[in-house]
């Protein structure tokens, strides 16, 4: 069953025999499709969904039908247009007016005042959150206006379960580009010379991995792509699958054709249902069209493309464990050499790339690798998608040019840090990344990083914030691009805490199969418990310095062989903290639950909200008054902290409750008054 | 009351046709178990078994695969899956304070399940829908910027009966 891409578009499937068909099918298209009208883009990404977009689409095509415009305007429902922050997101073409945070009952007013009047509905327009000015166009918003969105540019005006939107955005003409005016040899030489580096996360260089899988002999040959995005905060994989399948169909038949491969697998996440389903679909289609299967285009090349549902595990994206969750089996890695490119699936060669860079393939072969490598810095070439998230302002998908800096992705595109709260640190590439700092002015970060021997005491740091983002300034600064999470931290993040969770985290998802990754996570973790429970001592950070070096030295993948990173990196440049948990018994963010009670200052102003959701009623106080926590009753789980919205609750070293007591003591007074007394 | 017999052919003809779906190879594993994982809410013994004979595989090979990817499970779930999201992202924007909440609310630790069989409850680390963090889906729907005073109203709605989070915390106390 085929569905609607509720244009007017819809052809019925043809099988094309040849380039020339797919050329008349695309003018055939666009002759049917008058690009005056009004489009309705409806974001219905993920992130979208979740924050009830499906009611969005279905209040408009109502609203559509009530005013008889079903037949002149066209609603559309597209991939993830990346500003999740302020979904779910409507774009109204060709005026290009951007809505955010559309709820169902704002359609009627859109159709009424957009579509029909031409006039803007100032309530849903963008609001600059540090400037307060008013954008009402996509194309200047400063979210969009930095980036260089090369490979997510597609998700935001093409509905991706329709094959014909995309062949109208000049869809596989790459495909015909490769598969008729190029031979392999030029083809693997293409992508090396565009200096593109895979995606995945190790910036291993792509080209190189295609030659040594072309020059392989054997008669079978597999392409693999690698979408299982296991790195928590990373969700630009999921994102391109679900938004702009065909593109990576598309890079995967010219990667087949490169190395003398006819069989493909996409290894997705089982947690990614709708990108399984879009690409499924995608895949279906493509068929029908007669650009997968036998004899593509008439061109006597056969290719398929299987999906293959991942079982959820971390280790599963490391290539060869990937590859043996493929076979059927438990996803553990083996020593490399051989490598894939010679002995991969079924031990015949097998080429496998991340979807990101089957993507860029697909830009390669249609731009040229000349433009490709016209982009970004000296080692690392073209665009890199981030997943920008945390406690950052514009949260969501950003596309720049390798080489921007820190700053300008987090101040210029992200915004900063919601709530005035103060930036600390961004963390990059996931678990297996490192957390960098990035204001370096303050003193305690210059001692951490003299106490470390990477400074004199006498030299100045450089801020990691104008750090130009590449592959190897990156690894230089002790981090790595990984798949491209980007987690921004503000004062609230404790840096102990952190190596705890990645530890957790890597401790739960290690395959065992190797000694030092199993058991060294586990020796850190343990110690990593210890200090945030207060239990630390000073020669513990050793401890940790040296079993990380043991698992860089000697693991078998590089789960266990970059495990290390959130600690050496948080050790590095917020050492003091390390040593407030162990000396002070002080957790300075206020998080760790064993050093920090929870109190309530001055500014309380008596609404009784923080009541309902404590579980043991530890909080006190009439209305209008100063509440008090009953530090006997308090269990420190902090959901009072969440819903108090005057930044009243303030967590302080345990046993140092002092504010509570003080306050309490006081008469209370009105808000006002307080702080004109304090001033 | 239906006999044994019975179900003996339905477990059959229902891992046969699983098996198939898959052309009956080893590559197909994963995807099979799920399968089976979808229709039962768990991995049965039995379908293991049969699993193992279809696909002409050592049955070591079908329970490592089982037991070592998260998404299964060899104990029943419940028929409400709540899935709390600790991503970084989510971390970051305290997931674990709800974790703690409904640890508390429901009486049960993630990846246990309620002795009623009513609702499974676990951890997941990434969902990908980071933007939204905290994020908690219930039955595959998905709820963003989850708060401890949202999480109450959703486990209300799930109980299908309005309780004020207190007494909750009252009776599995």
């Amino acid at each position: 069953m085929r569905q609607g891409n509720g244009g007017g578009d819809s052809v019925s499937p043809e099988r094309l025999t040849s380039p020339e068909a797919l050329n008349h099918l695309r003018e055939r298209l666009l002759k049917q499709r008058d690009n005056s009208r009004t489009v309705i883009n409806v974001c219905s990404g993920t992130g979208c969904l979740a924050c009830g977009c499906s009611a969005v689409t279905a209040a408009f095509r109502e609203a559509l039908a009530e005013s008889r415009l079903e037949n002149v305007v066209e609603l559309k429902t597209t991939g993830c247009h990346g500003f999740c922050e302020r979904g779910p997101l409507v774009a109204v073409y060709p005026l290009g007016v951007f809505y955010q945070k559309v709820s169902p009952s704002d359609v009627k007013l859109i159709v009424d005042q957009t579509i029909k009047g031409g006039k803007l509905v100032n309530k849903l327009l963008y609001k600059d959150p540090q400037t307060k000015q008013v954008i009402p166009y996509e194309h200047e918003i400063p979210f969009y206006k930095k980036q260089m969105r090369l490979l997510l540019g597609l998700n935001m005006v093409m509905d991706p379960n329709s094959i014909e939107d995309y062949f109208i955005l000049r869809g596989y003409q790459c495909m015909v580009r490769a598969l008729f005016n190029m031979k392999p040899e030029e083809v693997v030489q293409e992508v090396l010379d565009s200096g593109l580096r895979g995606r995945g996360g190790a910036g291993f260089p792509t080209g190189k991995k295609w030659a040594a899988c072309r020059e392989a002999k054997a008669e079978t040959k597999y392409i693999i792509c690698n979408a299982d995005e296991g790195d928590p905060g990373a969700f630009m994989d999921r994102s391109l699958l679900e938004g702009n399948p065909h593109s990576i169909i598309e890079g995967i038949v010219v990667g087949g054709y490169a190395v003398g491969a006819h069989q493909g697998f996409v290894y997705v996440r089982n947690e990614y249902p709708l990108a399984v389903k879009n690409l499924t679909y995608a895949i279906g289609t493509a068929r029908e069209y007669g650009l997968l299967g036998r004899n593509i285009l008439g061109s006597g090349f056969d290719f398929d493309i299987e999906v293959s549902r991942g079982g959820g595990a971390f280790v599963c994206g490391e290539e060869t464990a990937l590859i043996a969750s493929i076979e059927g089996n438990i996803g553990t890695p083996r020593p490399r050499p051989p490598y894939p490119a010679e002995a991969g699936l079924f031990g015949l060669p097998t080429l496998i790339n991340n979807v990101e860079s089957w993507a860029s393939v697909a830009l390669i072969i249609e731009k040229g690798a000349k433009w490709f490598s016209s982009i970004g810095t000296a080692s690392s070439k073209g665009t890199k998608v981030f997943a920008l998230t945390g406690n950052i302002n514009n949260t969501g998908l950003v596309e720049v040019p390798m080489g921007i800096t820190l700053r300008e992705i987090i101040y210029d595109i992200g915004g900063g840090c919601p709530r005035g709260k103060k930036f600390k640190a961004v963390q990059t590439g996931g678990p297996s990344g490192g957390t960098l700092i990035v204001e370096s002015g303050e003193p305690e970060i210059h001692e951490s990083l003299v106490a470390h021997g990477d400074i004199r005491e006498e030299e100045e740091a450089i801020s990691l914030l104008d750090l130009p983002v590449d592959f190897d300034e990156l690894t230089k600064a002790g981090s790595m691009m990984g798949s491209g999470g980007m987690i921004v931290m503000d004062q609230d993040t404790c840096m102990v805490d952190m190596a705890k969770y990645f530890f957790n985290f890597l401790q739960e998802e290690s395959c065992g199969k190797c000694l030092p990754c199993r058991e060294g996570l586990q020796i850190i973790l343990a110690v990593l418990k210890r200090i945030a429970d207060g239990k630390g001592e000073t020669k513990d950070l050793d401890t940790l310095e040296e079993v990380s070096q043991v698992m860089i030295d000697t693991s078998l993948c590089q789960l266990g062989g970059t495990a290390p990173n959130p600690v050496l990196s948080t050790l590095r440049y917020f050492r003091h903290e390390y040593l407030a948990h162990i000396q002070d018994k002080r957790c300075p963010a206020g998080v760790c639950k064993e050093l920090v009670s929870h109190a309530i200052d001055e500014t309380c102003t008596g609404c009784h909200v923080c009541f309902e959701p404590c579980p043991t009623d530890a909080i006190t106080g009439k209305t209008k008054e100063l509440h008090v926590i009953d530090q006997a009753k308090c269990i420190q789980c902090g959901a009072c902290y969440q819903v108090c919205r005057f930044d009243s609750i303030k967590r302080v070293k345990r046993g140092g409750g002092d504010i509570v007591q003080l306050r309490a003591k006081e008469k209370w007074q009105p808000l006002k008054k307080r702080t004109a007394a304090v001033a | 009351m239906r006999s044994a017999a019975h179900e003996t052919y339905d477990l059959e003809h229902t891992i046969s046709a699983i098996v198939n779906r898959y052309g009956g190879k080893a590559v197909g594993l994963i995807m099979a178990l799920q399968d089976v994982q979808k229709h039962y809410r768990y991995l049965p013994v039995e379908a293991l078994k049969l699993v193992a004979e279809k696909m002409v595989l050592p049955i070591a090979q079908v329970y490592a695969v089982a037991t070592f990817y998260r998404a299964f499970s060899l104990t029943p779930k419940g028929k409400h899956h709540i899935c709390v999201c600790t991503g970084t992202a989510c971390h970051v924007r305290q997931a674990t304070v709800i974790v703690d909440d409904i640890t508390r609310n429901i009486g049960i630790a993630p990846g246990e399940t309620t002795p009623d069989g009513e609702i499974s409850y676990e951890t997941v680390n990434c969902l990908g829908a980071c933007a939204l963090g905290p994020l908690v889906t219930v039955d595959d729907e998905y709820h963003g910027n989850m708060t401890v005073m949202k999480m109450a109203a959703v486990l209300d709605k799930l109980r299908g009966k309005h309780v004020s989070v207190k007494e909750t915390v009252e009776e599995t106390a």
